[in-house]
């Protein structure tokens, strides 16, 4: 289990990178490797020449950015997983984290390199999808952001074009929004596995209690993670009875088409991720009130 | 913790040798091997789960930088033997790579030869083959029918075996019994899966005309089957046993990787290596393990006794006949676990498939059938609304009742299952349980007890085989031990085989060092290699704590007899007044009239003048030991002394599950375990824990799944999924020893341990806990996704 | 390509292809076999070696990518020719192996969980190791070496004269 041939390169800047990259079409970017250099090993994915952007030091960074919080793209998952500024401010992430892989993968894989990846099961794509998070890439000479509902386009697909290179990505702070809450679920054969379906939730509550922002994202369902819009504005206003919460899930995730792989079976993707939301919803709900009486 | 020994150093809670080299990163496994010039092989495979091979195209991939050499199935052929299978079947040829015909995707289909592993890569890639593709069958069930493709076509049929044995008036006591009931179980095909692949580097002098061989390998006469395939002879093959074996379990047995690479590096003249990568171990690498369908039926009373019991076990054996077939019959050794079934019909089936080939696998065969009996004892518990505890107990072989000879003619050795089984509930009552799984019953939860009692047999006499295929008349396995002392003192003893983790050098040195009474940290323990061995059965069967623990045993009271000798001559005493402690040798009548150990050392190397007349010089002694109980051959009726002792292990746990998502998990789990005597605890107790994982993995997460295509789609660690430190809860293991009559110490084997019962007590724990929803499941492994959609499907129907 | 690795605080210049793993060339170019091949695909963790002192997969890098970066393997731990560090000896104590090859990398896992944490929780052990797959042991003994060794490290750096 060997690596077809390649060249190596390994670019000072970011620019440099893009250039390496435009000349050569089979050429590929290499983060942290976690998902590309298996690829290689089994010979489904042949760079000729693997652009190595780890030593870009302009690319790793946590800080916040006007209203938002912008990671670069060679930041480490672990890095992100035991930063402050993340766990106090993107508590939803936070609680992502340690679901990605194991310890050793999250030493090397990076986040720009799993959104790059945009595996349907991945928790960082959700998460982006969930927070409404931009994604920000470099091709020849500009800086483009797009929203993360228009980067992921398909199973291990993105918006970038050929060339880019993505730099970072970046979650905006709901500041004044109430209480916020978050909840995170997922499930899979083993801890550390691919999950088979993952649910997101960021909400804020009035003083009443009530719902006045609400976003769920559902992972690892189709192609891409994808938000519960439907359910979403339905429940926006109510107080979020759990009744209602699981008949506006069910709704929502009736139609959705769904993975069926050795692992799990459609059925149990579209029945599960209605639960793990639910439960996402609970948890958000249980730490927005707590919040509250932190105050 | 175990009641005081008596022992000096067995049964002491010492460390184990082997670890040091290990924590350093200083263990030699096989591709540590470095034996210079070396090239590497990597392998061709076969994508289609049947086809013709028309065409092989070599040249692009000979004319590569580096590239040596592309060996093809025909070439192989036309130099070498089939592979020794064991059956009587000479219409099934097994060779290590395909002619002209591929049987199962990912099969051999030619080799290459290149100065590096990612060189060969590169050229395997290159080598153009034509296929015709054929049709092909999975499924075993299929395979039996008339209109079925062949797998192979000149054996006329797929079925490999189909053998009857009656022991007992069985239909007599079926029609006798008030109640009866069948059963079907499955057991999904997984296998042991180490972490280290199977490897092998080979190395033909053609002056001294000699084969070195270093291999990963746990396997009963592999130099002599390397040099039956390669037509050579068996002094010409030297197999070096000095090479840790980076974990096996029963299934690294790479005969067709050597004779493969021992034909290349005989062609070509340079040392040779293969080492699988991972996806060459999972395909095609021979290394697959049961995938066994039972039909069970039993007869039993309102009381809940079974009576009689009919097993049918359909193998699917994959493309070509492994140990598998041979794998349906050593559960005949303990055919009725621990209980009094009076008598039973067992009709064992090994069906051919297109799919890989399977070697051994930890209990050999044992593990499947202990899941169909165990589910059996608690159906026949749920049918009579008895306890499954309850029923258990009133079938039960009583402590009284040992020896025991059941139906299929094995005598077991001893056991006390009921003082097991009341050890572990000491403390925590059956009640208590009972009430943990209702509380989580009554939070929502699906939670369930699961119980499994069953035995280990051990000490590995393989007559299974003579069982199977009655050309076969292996009556023994030996094992063997040789303790040499030197002129200065120092005592060196030998072990014939590898190992792959059991602490072999541990138990060597601990039982002689009990025997002597000397610091067993003071014997050094080497491994010749195979031509300067003594005869070894290798670690299989759970053997070797009986058979290598027993030869280390009869050596050291070989020496021991002889320096007493020594020291009495010197001393000008009878032997008889002669008294051995701690090394040296007194007289009764006069303590202070002694020879100390290295005086005595002395007198046999250098000075023969103080040597009692006739006595050989030296102290060098060595001992070769047949199997105990062994020495028959099955009689005409089949009924066999299987093997000499058998452990008991009583598994006790609760499995909770969420009934949204499926995910089953252990809460708690609780081992009575019975092995006898044992040597070395740690060493015991790590087998058990890792055996139990090993069982987990079987009962929930591990299969070698196929798609419809024929297709393997577990071939990577990413979809065949291996416990990790998540998955395994903690385990309480309670320890009771019955000592066995046959072996030096008491002691039985324990390689087996956990594994044989940690599946039929999970998949027991789950149907306790899918009980309420008016459902059952008896196919491994219990997927989440699976129990979650049975369990949705059920509670629709609510 | 040549690159310098610094391997157990040594340079070792090397020539490697790019498509040379950091595990390969460890093994193959520097003789330094006590990091072990198990999948190749990044799951079992056998190749575990420290990066900058973090457990990382050496078959999920090549070695062009470690140029210049502190790498210690097993052989770098052992304070000295036949002598342990702690964390070795409580392996040998527990017995937290069978055969052996997986150890090196979950000793090297473990080494860095307890330079990061040096109390773990039984459940922190867990989650460290969990990416390190041993088809021995079930992991208990494991676990259980890991927590001596967090208990007698921390008991030989207290101060003198507490208890």
């Amino acid at each position: 289990m060997k690596a077809a041939p390649f060249e190596y390169s390994r670019p000072s800047d970011i620019d440099e990178a893009c250039a390496l990259l435009a000349a050569d079409e089979n050429a590929r970017i290499i983060a942290g490797g976690q998902t590309l250099v298996p690829m290689m090993a089994m010979r489904l994915s042949r760079p000729t020449r693997l652009i190595d952007i780890n030593r870009i030091d302009a690319l790793s960074y946590i800080r916040e950015e006007g209203d938002g919080i912008a990671i670069g793209a060679t930041t480490r998952q672990y890095t992100v997983e035991h930063d402050r500024l993340i766990a106090t401010r993107l508590p939803l992430l936070a609680k992502a984290m340690p679901w990605i892989g194991h310890v050793a993968t999250r030493a090397r894989g990076t986040v720009g390199g799993s959104l790059a990846n945009a595996d349907p099961a991945a928790e960082l794509a959700l998460i982006a999808i969930t927070l409404d998070a931009t994604l920000t890439y470099r091709v020849v000479g500009q800086s483009i952001s797009v929203p993360a509902s228009e980067f992921f386009v398909g199973p291990m697909t993105t918006a970038l074009p050929p060339g880019a290179c993505l730099t970072a990505v970046r979650f905006p702070l709901r500041r004044r929004s109430g209480k916020i809450g978050t909840g995170f679920h997922e499930v899979n054969a083993r801890r550390s596995d691919f999950a088979f379906v993952s649910a997101a939730v960021q909400l804020s509550l009035g003083v009443d209690n009530t719902c006045r922002r609400l976003a769920i994202g559902i992972g690892a369902l189709g192609d891409f993670p994808i938000r519960l819009t439907k359910a979403e504005q339905k429940l926006t206003g109510t107080r979020l009875e759990p009744k209602a919460v699981e008949a506006s899930l069910r709704a929502a995730l009736a139609k959705v088409d769904a993975l069926s792989d050795l692992h799990a079976s459609a059925d149990y993707r579209r029945r599960v991720a209605v639960k793990l939301a639910a439960r996402a919803i609970a948890d958000a709900v249980k730490e927005a009130r707590v919040a509250s009486h932190a105050h | 913790m175990s009641a005081p020994s008596h022992f000096r150093f067995v049964s002491a809670d010492r460390r184990v040798r082997e670890d040091r080299r290990f924590v350093a990163g200083k263990g030699r496994f096989v591709a540590d091997v470095d034996i210079a010039n070396t090239k590497h092989v990597a392998l061709v495979t076969c994508p289609h789960p049947a086809a013709w091979i028309k065409n092989i195209d070599k040249k692009a991939a000979l004319a590569m930088p580096g590239v040596h050499y592309v060996l093809d199935g025909h070439e192989l052929a036309e130099a070498t033997s089939p592979l020794v299978t064991g059956l009587d079947t000479p219409n099934v040829p097994r060779r290590p790579l395909a002619v002209d015909v591929a049987r199962f995707s990912g099969e051999w289909v030619a080799a290459v030869v290149a100065d590096t592993r990612a060189l060969a890569e590169d050229a395997a890639e290159a080598i153009d083959i034509t296929y015709h593709p054929l049709p092909f069958v999975l499924d075993a069930e299929k395979a039996l029918e008339k209109d079925s493709p062949l797998v192979h076509a000149e054996h006329g049929s797929n079925v490999l075996l189909d053998k009857t044995f009656v022991w007992g008036e069985v239909e007599k006591d079926f029609n006798d019994s008030p109640r009866k009931l069948s059963l079907r179980v499955k057991w999904g095909r997984s296998s042991t899966v180490p972490i280290e692949t199977f490897g092998v580097v080979a190395s033909w002098d053609p002056w001294r005309e000699m084969l070195d061989v270093w291999a990963s390998i746990q396997m009963p006469r592999y130099p002599e089957q390397i040099a039956g395939a390669l037509k050579i002879p068996a002094s010409s093959v030297r197999l070096h046993h000095d090479v840790d074996v980076g974990g096996s379990y029963g299934i690294k047995r790479g005969i067709k990787h050597a004779v493969l690479t021992g034909y290349l590096t005989r062609r070509l003249g340079f040392p040779v290596r293969l080492i699988e990568d991972r996806l060459e171990n999972m395909r095609g690498g021979d290394a697959h393990g049961p995938e066994r369908l039972f039909d069970v039926e039993v007869a039993f009373d309102n009381s809940g006794i079974v009576r009689s019991m009919k097993m049918r076990a359909l193998e699917n054996v994959g493309a070509y006949a492994g140990r598998s077939p041979f794998q349906l019959g050593k559960p005949i050794g303990s055919i009725v676990g621990p209980y009094k079934i009076k008598s039973v019909e067992y009709r064992a089936i090994a069906v051919l498939t297109n799919k890989t080939t399977q070697e051994a696998v930890r209990g050999f065969g044992q593990g499947p059938t202990n899941l169909a009996l165990e589910r059996m004892m608690d159906e026949v518990a749920n049918t009579l609304k008895l306890d499954p505890l309850e029923v258990r107990r009133r079938n039960l072989i009583r402590h009284d009742e040992f020896p025991y000879t059941i139906p299929s003619g094995t005598e077991y050795d001893s056991g006390n299952y009921e003082a097991v089984i009341t050890k572990v509930f000491a403390g925590h009552g059956y009640d208590d349980l009972k009430k943990e799984r209702d509380r989580l019953r009554k939070d929502g939860m699906l939670a369930g007890i699961g119980i499994a009692a069953c035995l280990e047999p051990s000490g590995g006499n393989a007559t299974f085989e003579a069982l199977i295929n009655p050309k076969v008349t292996t009556s023994t396995f030996m094992d063997s031990c040789r303790i040499s002392v030197d002129g200065t003192g120092a005592i060196t003893a030998t072990m014939h085989t590898t190992s792959s983790g059991q602490g072999h050098e541990t138990l060597v040195a601990t039982v002689i060092g009990e025997v002597l009474q000397i610091d067993p940290d003071t014997i050094r323990v080497t491994r010749p290699d195979s031509l300067s061995s003594l005869p070894s059965g290798t670690p299989v069967g759970s053997r070797m704590a009986i058979m290598l623990g027993g030869a280390a045993f009869h050596a050291a009271n070989k020496l021991k007899d002889k320096l007493i000798k020594i020291a009495a001559h010197d001393l000008g005493i009878p032997a008889e007044r002669a008294v051995y402690k701690d090394g040296a040798v007194f007289d009764k009548d006069a303590p202070d009239n002694r020879r100390t150990w290295k005086e005595l050392a002395t007198i046999a190397d250098r000075n023969i003048h103080r040597m009692p007349p006739g006595l050989e010089p030296g102290l060098a002694v060595s001992h070769i030991m047949p199997v105990p109980t062994g020495g028959t051959l099955p009689t005409p009726d089949g009924r066999a002394q299987m093997y000499p002792c058998f452990s008991f292990e009583f598994h006790l746990m609760l499995v909770k599950i969420d009934p949204d998502l499926g995910v089953p998990e252990i809460v708690r789990y609780r081992l009575g375990h019975d092995c006898g005597t044992q040597i070395n605890p740690k060493i015991v107790r790590g087998m058990t824990l890792g055996g139990i994982a090993h069982g987990i993995g079987a009962a929930l997460y591990e299969e070698f799944a196929y798609n419809d295509e024929g297709q393997l789609i577990a071939q990577t660690f990413m979809d065949y999924l291996l416990p990790s430190s998540h998955e395994v809860p903690p385990v309480e293991i309670v320890d009771h020893e019955t000592p066995s009559p046959h072996t030096v110490f008491g002691q039985k084997g324990s390689g087996e341990s956990g594994y044989l019962g940690a599946p039929a007590a999970i998949a027991n724990a789950v149907n306790d806990a899918l009980r309420p929803l008016g459902i059952s499941v008896n196919t491994l492994p219990l997927k989440a996704s699976r129990l979650g959609d049975m369990i949705a499907a059920a509670r629709d129907k609510d | 390509m040549r690159i310098e690795l610094t391997v157990n605080g040594e340079k070792r210049a090397v020539d490697v292809e790019p498509r040379t793993t950091l595990l390969d060339c460890l093994r193959d170019n520097l003789g330094l076999t006590g990091a072990h091949a198990g999948c190749e695909h990044g799951v079992c963790g056998a190749c575990t070696v420290l990066l900058d002192g973090t457990a990382v997969r050496s078959c999920l890098m090549f070695a062009v990518q470690a140029d210049g970066i502190p790498i210690t393997t097993i052989e770098g731990l052992a304070p000295g020719p036949g002598e342990l560090s702690p964390l070795q000896d409580a392996f040998c104590e527990t017995h937290g192996m069978q055969c052996g090859y997986c150890t090196p990398a979950m000793i090297l896992t473990a080494h860095a969980l307890l330079a990061d944490n040096p109390e773990p929780t039984r459940e922190q052990i867990v989650e460290a190791i969990s990416g390190n797959l041993c088809r021995c042991t079930g992991y208990a003994q494991i676990v259980e070496a890991i927590s001596l060794a967090a208990e007698r490290m921390r008991g030989a750096n207290r101060p003198a004269g507490q208890s």
